[in-house]
């Protein structure tokens, strides 16, 4: 687009302080060639202390077995099912935001995709650990996959939603790590060519796979890279949907409806984008990076989260006029107990946190805000955690009253919530520290050129 | 009718023996490939650090036939997942529940979808792999900057027309600063 249109409609750059090409690989590669600060170290000691300790408590879990936690009969699942789909909800922004806005053609995208993938795949990874343990016996985890055994014709039952969820998850991440470590390539080869030790310059090539910016080469990446967002964009609806089958096939009250599917997938992208933003805020004020993540990119993000945050009230209005208007008694019944039942607080807090906060963003000023939108998103996040927590604890009192019982975490439930902070960020803070977090080839393409290079 | 060309499957080629110059916009580059083709020099390429739109019909660079592999590797992965389900549902392990139909095939849609994508996409990324030569790591580097914010036009010994000075005056002309040759 020429600049005097882009003048004329008042459209920003996305790329401020009048760089030029070269000034974004040096800005973006300074935390990665620069020996790292110590609120890095501090910060990256924190969350590993946390991570080891959560390892810990893991092994104590296998070796003591479950009961140590506070799941009972009605609700069998607790706290894991809860991180489970709060993790694999954070993860959806990524894919969002590298797919679906790449379709979209959406430039501004290119400031925070990298980082946001990066997210999508310690998230999942996260969210997987957390599956894995609550089965029990995670030694036997490999039995969720279909395989060639010898104890005669048995295969797993794919038409069990668990059996969905094994497919879901691991092509999600699969696809999701592919798309990130494509678009990786060219970047980590310019760090490659920047570098001036042996030891760094080797390792780098390693991890660049010797791309060298070959045309030829190029012309496929960009096809791939187009490809796998066109096939991410419905994997990560799917992917969401078939968590939210996890639920919606079964015949609890208060989980047997269609709702579930779009209802899961919109508090994915709220909760997703709330993360992005917790961490661009962090990310862009730690390493100088104020000039490709720009305000345009946060504002952008925070229009999201207000649109989606309005999808997720009104899902939560739905359910409760649906389980009016259905006349049906188990159904009325859940919805009264889940308000008012003994968690109706983590219902008000779920209702306050996700529906409310969010719609301070209706103004331009707070939206531009650094302060409340950092506040706002953590409370979006805790408000969505709480979300997950109120559908599980539906299950406390189903059909039979005989078999009611009320769900009480134990301190190692608490821990092992802490641990999935504890693992997601130290991943995240060895991302930073060791690759480029923003897209430099990708952001190239989208600075004001004097001359040639249309898009 | 659409049919894959085997041009389409350009393939990346290692840089031995040749000459190449160092270029500092994306006009300069487009113009300089549109010339090199134009003067009829073969197997050459252009390196940049970020993917120049318009480069690749100024080389003479067909689009992509990658699509080609996801649309029948995703064919394939939608048979195979469904068929999985099927024949070990029907026929290996049947399993009566709530006297459903053995081939209840409802229910094997959400696997027959990620299987779909799964082969579609990862298939298509090993694809790319193989005709851009990667991983091969060692790889002659031509000059440090092309990562950064230089962009340079190759033209291999392998070339048709090919002579040292021939082309190192013809790469000069087209106004680059730095010419070198590589032996």
């Amino acid at each position: 687009m020429p600049n005097a249109i882009k003048e004329a409609l008042d459209i920003q750059p996305l790329v401020t302080g009048g760089k030029s090409v070269r000034d974004v690989t040096v800005d973006i590669l300074k935390p990665v060639e620069a020996f790292p600060t110590s609120l890095w170290w501090k910060a990256f000691l924190l969350a590993l202390t946390i991570t080891v300790i959560d390892l810990g408590i893991i092994g104590y879990l296998v070796y003591e077995g479950l009961y140590i936690l506070g799941i009972n009969n009605p609700v069998g699942w607790g706290f894991f099912i809860v991180n489970f789909v709060f993790w694999i909800g954070i993860g959806h922004a990524g894919t969002l935001i590298s797919a679906v806005l790449y379709l979209f053609r959406q430039e501004w995208r290119t400031g925070i995709n990298r980082a946001a993938e990066a997210m999508t795949i310690f998230a999942v990874l996260t969210a997987a650990s957390t599956l894995i343990i609550h089965i029990g016996r995670p030694w036997m985890g490999y039995w969720l996959f279909p395989y060639p055994n010898e104890r005669g014709p048995l295969w797993v039952n794919f038409r069990s939603p668990l059996i969905w969820d094994t497919f879901a998850v691991s092509t999600y991440l699969t696809i999701s790590l592919v798309f990130w470590y494509i678009g990786l390539i060219p970047d980590i080869a310019a760090v490659r060519d920047r570098a001036t030790g042996k030891v760094r310059k080797a390792v780098y090539d390693i991890l660049s796979f010797g791309w060298v910016g070959s045309n030829k080469a190029w012309s496929h990446l960009e096809t791939v890279a187009m490809i796998l967002a066109a096939l991410s964009t419905p994997l990560v609806l799917s992917v969401h949907t078939i968590v939210s089958f996890d639920f919606a096939v079964s015949i609890v009250p208060g989980w047997h409806t269609t709702i579930f599917p779009p209802y899961f997938v919109a508090g994915a992208i709220f909760s997703g984008f709330a993360m992005v933003v917790t961490l661009m805020v962090i990310a862009r004020e730690v390493f100088q990076l104020k000039d490709y993540i720009t305000m345009k990119h946060l504002e952008n993000m925070n229009k999201v989260i207000m649109v989606t945050g309005l999808i997720v009230g009104l899902a939560y209005s739905t359910e409760f006029f649906m389980a009016w208007y259905s006349g049906n008694e188990y159904e009325g019944f859940t919805f009264v107990n889940r308000a008012f039942g003994p968690y109706g607080w983590a219902y008000f807090i779920m209702f306050s946190c996700n529906v409310f906060a969010p719609q301070v963003f209706w103004s331009k000023k707070l939206r531009n805000s650094i302060p409340v939108m950092f506040v706002v998103s953590i409370i979006v996040n805790i408000g969505m955690w709480f979300e997950r927590f109120v559908i599980v604890m539906t299950l406390h009192r189903d059909f039979l009253p005989s078999s009611w019982d009320v769900y009480v975490p134990t301190v190692y439930d608490f821990m092992m919530l802490l641990g999935t902070f504890g693992i997601f960020f130290t991943l995240f803070l060895l991302f930073c520290r060791l690759l480029p977090v923003i897209a430099i080839a990708e952001v190239k393409t989208v600075m004001p050129h004097k001359d040639g290079g249309h898009h | 009718m659409y049919s894959p060309k085997k041009e389409q499957f350009h393939t990346f080629q290692e840089t031995e023996h040749g000459v190449f110059g160092l270029f500092d916009s994306p006009a300069e580059i487009i113009n300089a490939a549109q010339k090199t083709k134009d003067k009829g020099y073969t197997n050459f390429d252009c390196f940049t650090p970020y993917p120049v739109h318009g480069l690749d019909d100024a080389m003479g660079l067909p689009r992509s036939g990658l699509p080609w592999v996801t649309f029948f590797m995703g064919i394939f992965g939608c048979v195979a997942g469904f068929g999985m389900q099927y024949l070990t549902h029907k026929y290996d392990w049947p399993l009566n529940i709530s006297g459903k139909s053995f081939n209840a095939w409802f229910a094997y849609i959400p696997i027959t979808f990620e299987f779909t994508v799964f082969m579609a996409g990862v298939s298509t990324a090993v694809a790319m792999f193989i005709l851009t030569k990667l991983p091969k790591t060692g790889r002659k580097v031509l000059h440090p900057d092309i990562t950064t914010d230089k962009f340079a036009l190759w033209i291999p010994s392998n070339s048709a027309n090919y002579s040292e000075s021939g082309v190192t005056d013809f790469i000069k002309g087209l106004g680059s600063k730095h010419v070198e040759t590589v032996k």
